[in-house]
């Protein structure tokens, strides 16, 4: 049950910061949903606050992480202009280019925003603290923010998911 | 905080029932500003991620001027691009909107707009609209 390092480091990136956000999206929706002041007296905003304002900042920087470390560590070994890289098996076999024409362009690309949208919301949630369950429409916002970052995510995982499947960082 | 309350019988005695107690007051509101800086920075870096994708793809000279790093390629740049002007937009709007009031309606409206195009930008049927050659 080994592993190469290039195999460690996509599993980090995908399987481990990539999920882990992913995971993460359940618990902080939840928590910016439900955080409306007809819904929790002062004491539960209270008591519920500082997982929101953790949980937010936690996966701002976990997207941060995956998106460089997908850049800048996994993404030059699938590129890699060798006929053995990820890029150049895709390429080479028309019925298989469009994982790396469409998904992987795609994926590289759109995943960035979730680091963005994220730390908007992050930074947002800090700054109202218990008054964001006052602020219906602020909160209304990062609700979206958050799920745009999510579904940025999403895509970027899945394609990962399935081209990692058909073309191994090995 | 507590009130001492008292209800009449019906036999017209007043008798004291229990405190009533007061919800802990709020903080004082918060401008808005600040949080639409932070929101409207993010339409902008999106915004600027999509047009980086589509000008890389439109044109083989800014995509070689995007490679930043040459085992990244043109994502380094395009992506590089796209932090810094997130940053400095997040800087100017938020020293701008420092402690002040902004209509968040139109601030949201805008970054939906951003936010939309930055998502298209970066999808390969609409950049590929654009490829050069």
């Amino acid at each position: 049950m080994e592993l190469t390092l290039r195999e460690f480091w996509t599993v980090i990136h995908g399987m481990g910061l990539g999920a882990l956000f992913l995971l993460a999206f359940a618990g902080g929706l939840a928590g910016l949903w439900s955080l409306r002041s007809e819904l929790v007296t002062a004491g539960g905003v209270r008591e519920r606050l500082p997982r929101l304002e953790v949980g937010t900042w936690v996966m701002a920087v976990v997207a941060w992480l995956t998106v460089v470390s997908g850049t800048y560590l996994v993404y030059p070994w699938y590129r890699a202009k060798v006929p053995t890289s990820p890029r150049s098996i895709l390429l080479a076999d028309p019925s298989r280019a469009e994982w790396h024409n469409f998904g992987m362009e795609w994926k590289e690309h759109v995943a960035w925003l979730a680091p963005i949208l994220a730390t908007a919301v992050a930074y947002v949630v800090i700054y109202y603290g218990p008054r964001l369950a006052h602020e219906p429409r602020i909160r209304k916002a990062l609700i979206v923010l958050f799920v745009l970052a999510f579904a940025a995510a999403g895509v970027a995982g899945v394609f990962g998911a399935f081209i990692n499947k058909v073309a191994p960082t090995a | 905080m507590s009130i001492q309350t008292t209800t009449t019988q019906p036999d017209d005695r007043a008798v004291a029932t229990e405190p009533m107690v007061r919800p802990v007051p709020l903080a004082a509101p918060r401008p808005s500003g600040p949080a639409a800086a932070a929101v409207l920075a993010a339409g902008i870096g999106s915004f600027t991620l999509g047009l980086m994708v589509v000008l890389s793809e439109a044109s083989a000279a800014v995509g070689a001027a995007l490679t930043w790093s040459a085992a990244v390629g043109p994502l380094s740049g395009k992506t590089g691009v796209t932090v810094l002007v997130w940053l400095v937009a997040w800087l100017a709007l938020g020293l701008a909107w420092k402690g002040r009031d902004v209509d968040f309606g139109k601030v949201w409206t805008a970054t939906l707009v951003l936010i939309v195009l930055g998502f298209l930008g970066t999808f390969p049927l609409f950049f590929d609209l654009f490829a050069a050659g």
